[in-house]
């Protein structure tokens, strides 16, 4: 432990904690742009600067490590008169532009140009003048607003391993760009949208999609019918004012409804349809010696990046189509018919967590359904904006109700949006399927949780089930070159492309740290304590469509409509 | 008259660098077989004893060093020779090492068995690569002759950037990544090169060594000034009338050299000004010239002793115009990683070529003021960090919106 006196304040901190760490433990909140809490020390925006006794220099609080017997001072004049000069540097060279930016009131670099009262700047304002990237249709890069801190990039090749972003040019020239001076479109870059919640400004963003949503609500001639992903509910509160998990469902359907939504449906049906298709094929495989270990496919970064990186081992996917994609075939077909509504005039908005759905919708082969089966992909980040324009006050709005067919769901479907989910529920199903008998926990807890790769062996009536999840495609990465070594010890893999699973998706509302990540999980699972039906083979509507139009998993129509293949991406720049 | 005094350029027009019978006939390679008949931390000791310091530019006790990178604990340890020499205005590491390239790897040998390192690096500026020929002949030879022993040395060029000889930037450098300073601690003694254990030392500090062994710490420490003893390789650039290499015991006058050694200022013109150090040197009034070229002696006065390199002006000189060069070249050489330095460098530019065009304010100078003030405390690494000194110098002792002859 090491004794030391910030601002006067006496602290007692463990060895090799930083200055930051100590200044927090505190009370101090020292600020800081290129620092991210789940990522390595970079030290290089230097506006964390404090003075410490009987040093020349400044020292960056995040990266110097305390000492005892160190006395710092974070507020002194020398500090204050080194930090508004950065800012002004920074602005000075940054678009004058928060208006009209996506992190408007939720910037780093904003906040601290309040806080430190930066009024009058004596630069002469310069700009990049690059051009904005919107080569995906997932992921918006507008590098004149970089201030290269370098999250993302730790971000994509770290985390993601994805390496589709780059440091590039030197002086004041530097830039985070795409690698090789492609187009964000060219590289590997898989749409996670992991890089925006890295961002401490507006440089990345998701592609916004408000102006079609609105048009689509404007029309007559258009019935809009949303879905809405498991991982949303718990997160869309940050949007609204409301703690994390604290949005009823009721409220949310109403807050739709109030802005324009015709029918309001859940993905969570199509979560629980997917255990049913997918564990019948996972069974299929095991008893059939199909290929194995399978892995989920309900993650489309993770799809782009089996595609781009493990073409080779596509054929261990399950078929499986996403449940946005299930959804969005079964609406214009199946609930079409049960509504007895024209297909043609149905606007399928899909309500995500994620970026890379808005890359899946449109993917060419999503179409089964005779149309478009996702017209629209909207983020959690994108509705919340919807929910502020519209001015309601969730404290007051009466609760709505699900529209009928499709919008039942089982507490396994609602812990799709966390990491181990599917694999939860796939075993709560499979077991009783194969062995039958009720499970007496439904909660296979080994699965669940932060830790990157988590693993378990379940028995199945004689059969040892040994099953793995991983996060994030560092791990997933992990986790395929043992199974392109031969060594996966595995029959069944569940990938989620975002840290955390859906809740941490590139779509949800800003999410700086795993600890935010963990939260939401814990809403997650209260939900799924709530739901008075956990298992996904008991969704009374999961039932009925089987009765009523597939008629058994796996079968011709679950097969027309429900699965499909990937091909390799070939990227050339690999 | 003050006299030179050489120690590393001992062997200077006396024996051919590419022949290394000549450096043994010249007692080289002997101090290296001493070196082994020590303990280490004895040789250690005696280093440090010697009060030898960087002769890079930061001036850290070279035995210390040693002593640290000795005590780290590590599978493999690293001797890197920095011999980027990017200051414009500095040749002396391009000297030593054309004229006695042995010496140098000598005393990288002399590290290596100190600390334990079997393989030594050479990081040779890009623009020498007549230099690492040179480098390359002789460690062919060594091996030849068998002096190294289990010591290996490669070299490595440079690739052009000024902050590469950063000792961090260069080892990321070596390691094939982009040239950028890493977050120090750790050091390079406790992790280097490829994370192991790495002492990081000057073409000039290296070439000292095999001297010091030679002939003991009490003869080094008793030469020039006390508290950073021994001699320093001078390169003399400018207004001088012999602009040339020199080697000069540490308590030597800044007056002595431009007037005894420099021969005064050329074409019977006034002196203005003399910048130590290279780009990232102070600019220096004639009142201080009583200064020692010392480290110590050097800060004292808010300037630096750098790399040696010695560029006089005359009074005909305009200084707006020096130090818009100087400005230039920082913003050109700022690798961007940090803030304060990629756009500091960059606005202290603008800002000197505006005084430089007779623009200037005072209002002006007070901002070039503020900017380099901060970033000499609040860039991430050195190159920032000195970046601003010939513009505050320049302001602090000169009256810039005056322009020419403004002493
Ligand atoms: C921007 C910058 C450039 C440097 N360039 C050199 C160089 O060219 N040669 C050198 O020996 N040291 C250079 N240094 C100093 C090195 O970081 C390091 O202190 C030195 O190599 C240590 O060797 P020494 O202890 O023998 O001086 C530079 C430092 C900075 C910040
Ligand atoms: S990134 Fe931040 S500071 Fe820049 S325009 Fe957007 S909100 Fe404003
Ligand atoms: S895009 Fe954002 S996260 Fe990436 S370097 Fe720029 S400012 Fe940092
Ligand atoms: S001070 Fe900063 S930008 Fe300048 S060279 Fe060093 S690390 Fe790079
Ligand atoms: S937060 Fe410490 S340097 Fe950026």
């Amino acid at each position: 432990m090491a004794n030391l006196k910030i601002d006067g304040i006496a602290v007692e901190i463990a060895d090799g904690s930083t200055i930051l760490q100590a200044a927090q433990a505190a009370g101090i909140n020292v600020p800081t742009l290129c620092y991210h809490p789940d990522q390595s020390v970079k030290a290089n925006c230097r506006i964390c600067v404090c003075e410490v006794e009987g040093q020349r220099l400044l020292q960056a609080a995040c990266s110097t490590p305390v000492a005892g017997g160190m006395v710092v001072k974070t507020n002194s004049a020398k500090v204050l008169k080194a930090r508004r000069l950065i800012l002004k540097l920074i602005l000075a060279h940054h678009p004058q532009d928060c208006l009209n930016c996506t992190r408007n009131k939720n910037c780093e670099l904003q906040t601290l140009a309040e806080e430190y009262g930066i009024r009058d700047n004596p630069f002469e304002l310069k700009l990049k003048g690059y051009a904005e990237d919107n080569s995906t249709r997932a992921v918006v890069r507008d590098q004149d607003k970089c201030i290269v801190c370098r999250r993302c990039v730790e971000t994509c090749s770290v985390v993601q391993t994805v390496n589709a972003l780059c440091v590039e040019d030197r002086g004041s020239d530097i830039m985070v760009a795409p690698v090789l001076g492609k187009s964000l479109a060219e590289t590997a870059c898989i749409l996670c949208g992991q890089c925006i919640h890295a961002c401490p400004v507006g440089a990345i963003h998701e592609n916004e999609q408000i102006d079609e949503f609105l048009a689509a609500v404007a029309d007559p001639d258009k019935i809009v019918v949303t879905q809405i992903a498991p991982a949303v509910r718990v997160a869309i509160g940050e949007e609204v004012g409301l703690a994390t998990g604290e949005m009823p469902m009721g409220k949310f359907v109403a807050g739709l409804k109030h802005i324009g939504i015709d029918y309001v449906l859940h993905t969570n049906f199509t979560a629980d349809l997917t255990i049913l298709e997918e564990g019948n094929e996972l069974l299929r495989r095991v008893k059939e010696g199909g290929k194995l270990p399978m892995f989920t496919s309900c993650s489309p970064g993770w799809i782009n990046f089996c595609e781009t990186f493990f073409p080779d081992l596509l054929d261990n996917l399950s078929t499986c189509k996403s449940p946005q994609q299930m959804f969005g075939a079964l609406v214009k077909t199946y609930w079409a018919e049960k509504m007895k509504v024209d297909p043609s005039k149905i606007y399928s908005v899909s309500i995500m967590p994620c970026t890379a759905k808005k890359g899946e919708a449109a993917r060419p082969e999503m179409s089964d359904s005779g149309f478009r089966d996702v017209d629209l992909v909207l983020t959690t980040r994108e509705v919340g904006r919807l929910f502020r324009m519209s001015g309601i006050d969730f404290d007051k709005i009466q609760p709505g109700e699900f529209d009928p067919w499709m919008g039942k769901y089982t507490g396994a479907a609602v812990i799709f949006g966390a990491t181990g989910g599917v694999m939860e529920a796939a075993l709560r199903t499979v077991y009783e399927v194969v062995t039958g008998e009720t499970l007496a926990d439904v909660n296979f807890t080994a699965v669940r949780g932060m830790d990157g790769i988590k693993e378990a062996t379940v028995n199945l009536a004689g059969l040892e089930v040994r099953v793995a999840v991983g996060h994030s495609l560092g791990n997933a990465r992990k986790l395929m070159d043992q199974v392109r070594a031969g060594e996966s010890p595995y029959h069944f893999i569940e990938i989620m492309c975002c840290p955390g699973g859906c809740i941490g998706g590139g779509g949800q509302p800003i999410t700086k740290c795993n600890a935010k990540r963990a939260e939401r999980i814990g809403g997650i699972y209260v939900e799924d304590e709530q739901c008075p039906i956990r298992k996904s083979h008991e969704n009374p509507e999961v039932k009925q469509i089987y009765e009523d139009f597939l008629h058994e998993p796996l079968g011709h129509k679950s097969h027309q409509l429900l699965h499909t293949h990937y091909a390799p991406k070939n990227k050339s720049i690999l | 008259m003050p006299q030179e005094l050489r120690i590393v350029l001992r062997n200077v027009d006396k024996i051919d660098a590419l022949k290394i019978d000549d450096y043994i006939d010249a007692n080289g390679y002997k101090p290296l077989e001493k070196a082994r008949s020590m303990p280490q931390a004895d040789l250690i000791q005696e280093i440090r004893q010697s009060g030898l310091r960087g002769r890079g530019g930061a001036g850290f006790n070279t035995g210390q060093k040693l002593a640290f990178t000795y005590s780290a604990a590590g599978d493999q340890k690293y001797i890197v020779c920095n011999a980027d020499e990017g200051e414009p205005g500095t040749y002396k590491d391009r000297v030593i090492m054309q004229s006695d390239p042995h010496a140098v790897i000598e005393g990288m040998a002399i590290c290596g068995y100190a600390v334990g390192a079997t393989k030594g690096y050479i990081y040779c500026r890009g623009e020498y690569p007549y230099v690492a020929e040179i480098l390359n002949a002789a460690i062919a030879q060594a091996k030849e002759k068998d002096v190294l022993g289990e010591f290996d040395v490669e070299v490595c060029l440079g690739a052009g950037a000024f902050v590469c000889g950063e000792e961090t930037a260069l080892i990321e450098s070596i390691e094939g990544k982009r040239g950028e300073p890493r977050c120090k601690p750790p050091y390079p003694p406790v992790s280097g090169l490829w994370g192991k254990p790495t002492v990081v030392a000057n073409v000039e500090t290296l070439a000292n060594l095999p001297q010091i062994v030679d002939r003991g710490s009490g003869w080094f420490a008793a030469i020039g000034a006390a508290g950073y003893p021994g001699t320093k390789v001078l390169t003399l650039t400018g207004d001088v009338v012999n602009r040339k290499y020199i080697e000069v015991p540490t308590n030597t006058t800044i007056k002595e050299v431009i007037y005894e050694f420099g021969g005064g200022i050329a074409g019977g013109r006034k002196f203005q000004a003399v910048q130590i150090g290279g780009n990232s040197g102070g600019i220096i009034p004639e009142s201080l010239l009583g200064t020692q070229i010392a480290f110590d002696a050097m800060a004292a006065v808010g300037a630096t002793l750098g790399s040696g390199a010695v560029f006089v002006m005359d009074e005909t000189r305009d200084l707006r115009d020096v130090v818009c060069r100087m400005a230039k070249f920082f913003e050109h050489e700022s690798c961007g990683k940090c803030i304060p330095c990629r756009e500091g460098t960059m606005r202290m530019f603008d800002l000197c070529e505006k005084v430089g065009q007779g623009k200037g304010t005072a209002a002006d100078l007070a901002l070039l003021q503020e900017i380099g003030e901060t970033m000499a405390v609040a860039c991430f690494c050195g190159l920032g960090q000195a970046a601003p000194t010939p513009v505050l110098t320049a302001i602090k002792h000169f009256d810039l919106l005056a322009g020419k002859g403004c002493a």
